[in-house]
């Protein structure tokens, strides 16, 4: 085969690789500030936010690397999907900035402790609602074929966007929720119990609507799933998935075994990420650029691809470690030392 | 206003904010690993705490820096969709490297700087500490790379498209421009650094704080700036032969530069004057015979091509760039100035004493972001009208599918929240510059699972309660 045939496809492994990099990783921290309302105390904010202080900066460069990944790979695609969903990623932006800086900021006020909560939280909220639109958008297909399209500002709004983008949210949460399960003991761990199990009802909900919904789209994007009888070899996919909520369902409230629910989750998201996956392939601008259209050269994707193959085992590695020397249970009074 | 004019404000603004941070940062992280090698070297406490104030300035920089850049790697596609689709298989792939090999470093090494003290050896933390550091530079490598092929492209074929394809990697990653300018922001970003270090410890000086750590970090800052000051003079010198070289138009713009002048009478250097971009000349203009020709040139008869040598379509607004050109280099002058009456003043012994000069380093602490700005100005505002210079025109290069609606909406949003935030940052460095490097308590030995995770390294005590001293006067 070809190396402008096989090459595209390689990256669009890598790009998704980042991109659920990234979700389960910001996923979690997000998950944080979602679930930040129900925090008792600014104390116990404070012990959430300390979960995740020392890595969620390396969390949110996996965005970033699939931003710059796939002006790289995908430069037409990167240019229409980031021009027509101009909005949405303009509120996801904004609610990044005070989602990262509240970590600094909370922590060095007194007056404005609150304020900073707050961005916290409801920049987390936010952050998941966009992405959950941008989602929406692009398993719907966008409006524009090319860039020399007619301005539509709300071109990613519709029902359906509206449904991923809550349906994101609470998939986040129970990220989160798990997330405390794991990193905490004593009082907060025993809320994040108290939360997983509802969340788990409510994301399996969302994620019955959203796939309930798909034959009814105007665009043919997931209609793989439903023509010629691909359903049948492709069920394996929701019937683990169903599965797994089961596990996670189960295991929420088992006492003594503080992974099972996050490495659930973590499988539970990575399942649904492979049902999209397998609905959008091969576009990468649903419905109208698939990878190879939206391609930039054999040559830049070498140059990068080559790099790719070392650097990632080493980012994979050295992450792996900061995980390592941060690992265990944070401490309720961690931050007053 | 269309979206291509509002598309250049919102583009100015985001990344002017942005550029400050992290310039700031390439150089603390690297004063922060000499500290932190300082304290393993000689155990002396005061290294300690030298080391743990400035780490507490780092982080929040740092934080502001990330933010403010996370909205720069997406800015590209939402706004200057054309110059991802037509150059993205040449830039795309430089900035990926950047994250790849620095983003990353940087983010997770940082974790361990910052919450990692008790968790891991001091010979480790101070590993860490240098990868930041490293990571600095490897960032600052990559984007530069980036910035300077788009003003010296070399190395791609345009396709039939009008994209720009790669066919020399080595020469687009190396293009003409590359090394000049990586000297020179690298250097910038090391003095600016340099000033604020210096200029606080003036301050703690002046106010009679602090005084041991605050004489030994000036002196420290004396020496360096001695000798980058006039490195950096040299690195923009190169640079402007350069610029004459491959971006002729620019280097008349900075000069202002209109006509031709007689033969054999060499290039005046215009000190003074207001360009006037419509009457091609400057008003009021303050000139010294041939000294341009000996500056630009190295020659007593050298000349440089005139702004009028090509269409006023094919010029940038000349005034911007000519004035923020002497504002940087007139700071760059007062730089040299400082670092060379410290040295003179501390041959007397009154380094630490002379109030005058405490108050002229405490003046010159922001005076290295405000050149860099500058001199950031000449670069952006010199290459117009093109992005990709020569070749692609910043007209051409916006979205066309995105409504003026839009752009206002996102730089009225833009503005609010860059206000809010780093006036916030601001006031908290601030706060924390008032409490100063305080002692801080030896190292916990328990060890263990149990220790806590957010150390004393880290600034958990509130900064905006009443100031802890009052400054005076």
């Amino acid at each position: 085969m070809e190396l402008a045939t096989v090459l595209p496809v390689l990256w669009f492994a890598v790009i998704g690789f980042g991109v659920l990099m990234y979700v389960l990783l910001d996923g979690f921290v997000l998950g944080l500030g979602i679930l930040a309302p129900f925090a008792h105390d600014g104390a116990q904010l404070d012990h959430m936010m300390n979960t995740a202080a020392p890595i969620w900066d390396g969390n949110e460069t996996w965005l970033v690397l699939g931003g710059v990944g796939l002006l790289a790979a995908f430069p037409a695609a990167y240019a229409l999907l980031l021009s027509t969903l101009y909005l949405p990623v303009l509120m996801m932006l904004i609610a990044l900035i005070f989602r990262g800086v509240a970590f600094e900021f909370r922590f060095k006020a007194t007056r404005g402790r609150r304020f900073w909560g707050g961005a916290f939280s409801i920049g987390s909220v936010v952050v998941a609602f966009a992405q959950g639109l941008i989602l929406g958008a692009l398993v719907e297909g966008l409006p524009q074929r090319s860039l020399a399209g007619v301005p539509s500002m709300f071109a990613w709004f519709s029902p359906f966007s509206m449904l991923t983008a809550i349906a994101l949210v609470f998939g986040y949460a129970l990220l989160g929720a798990t997330w405390l399960v794991l990193k905490t003991e004593g009082p907060l761990q025993a809320l994040a119990r108290t939360l997983t199990r509802p969340l788990v009802l409510v994301v399996v909900a969302f994620m019955g609507l959203v796939s309930a919904w798909l034959p009814f789209l105007d665009s043919r994007i997931m209609a793989r799933w439903f023509e010629d009888g691909h359903f049948w070899w492709l069920a394996p996919v929701p019937m683990l998935a169903l599965v797994n909520a089961f596990m996670l369902w189960r295991a929420a409230m088992a006492q003594g075994r503080d992974a099972r629910p996050f490495v659930l989750t973590l499988t539970f998201f990575a399942l649904g990420f492979a049902g999209l996956v397998l609905g959008l392939w091969p576009y990468i601008v649903p419905p109208h650029l698939d990878i190879w259209q939206a391609s930039s050269s054999t040559s830049s994707q070498l140059f990068l691809g080559v790099g790719i193959l070392f650097l990632l085992p080493a980012i994979l590695g050295y992450t792996w470690w900061s995980y390592r020397v941060f690992r265990g249970k944070v401490e309720a009074d961690a931050g007053y030392h | 206003m269309d979206a291509l004019l509002l598309s250049r404000i919102q583009f100015g603004f985001v990344i002017s904010f942005h550029i400050l941070f992290p310039a700031f940062t390439i150089g603390l992280a690297h004063w922060l690993a000499f500290v932190e090698w300082r304290w393993l070297r000689t155990k002396d406490a005061l290294w300690r705490d030298v080391y743990f104030f400035w780490l507490k300035i780092f982080a929040v920089s740092f934080g502001m820096g990330v933010v403010s850049g996370i909205v720069m790697s997406f800015q590209f596609g939402t706004n200057w969709a054309v110059l991802s689709e037509r150059a993205g298989a040449i830039l795309g792939p430089l900035l990926s490297y950047e994250v790849l090999t620095a983003f990353f470093l940087e983010a997770t090494f940082l974790g361990v700087m910052l919450f990692g003290w008790r968790k891991v050896s001091d010979r480790l933390h101070f590993f860490a500490t240098c990868m930041v550091a490293l990571g600095t530079l490897i960032s600052t490598f990559w984007i530069i790379s980036a910035n300077s092929w788009m003003q010296t492209p070399q190395g791609y074929l345009v396709d039939a498209r009008g994209f720009f394809q790669p066919a020399d990697w080595w020469a687009i990653v190396f293009n003409p421009s590359f090394p000049y300018r990586l000297a020179h922001m690298v250097l910038a970003a090391f003095i600016t650094t340099c000033l604020v270090v210096g200029g606080v410890s003036a301050w703690y000086l002046r106010r009679g704080v602090h005084r041991e750590a605050a004489l030994r970090t000036l002196k420290y800052a004396t020496v360096f700036a001695a000798i980058a000051v006039p490195l950096q003079i040299l690195a923009g010198d190169l640079h402007g032969l350069n610029v004459g070289k491959h971006q002729p138009v620019k280097l008349a713009a900075i000069e202002g530069h209109w006509h031709e002048g007689e033969p054999g009478q060499g290039t005046p250097l215009v000190l003074f004057g207001m360009p006037d971009q419509h009457a091609e000349r400057n008003d009021y203009e303050v000139a010294v015979p041939r000294l341009g020709g000996v500056i630009l040139k190295h020659e007593w008869n050298g000349v440089i091509a005139p702004l009028t040598a090509v269409p006023p379509d094919q010029r940038p607004p000349v005034a911007p760039v000519f004035w923020a050109f002497r504002v940087m280099v007139g700071l760059g002058l007062l730089m040299l100035v400082l670092a060379w009456s410290s040295l003179w003043a501390w041959r007397r012994g009154r380094l630490g004493s002379s109030r005058w000069l405490l108050d002229f380093w405490r003046w010159m602490s922001p005076a290295g972001f405000i050149a860099l700005l500058s001199g950031w100005y000449v670069v952006e505002i010199g290459r117009q009208p093109y992005v990709v210079y020569g070749l692609l025109r910043t007209s051409e290069a916006v979205s066309p599918n995105i409504a003026a609606a839009a752009v206002l909406t996102s730089l009225v949003v833009y503005a609010c929240a860059y206000a809010v935030i780093f006036g916030a940052g601001i006031w908290y460095l601030r706060k924390l510059m008032l409490v100063g490097p305080v002692p801080q308590p030896p190292k916990d030995t328990r060890g263990g699972e149990k220790t806590p995770a957010r150390p004393l390294s880290v600034p958990d005590e509130p900064v905006d309660a009443p100031d802890p001293q009052q400054e005076p006067g």
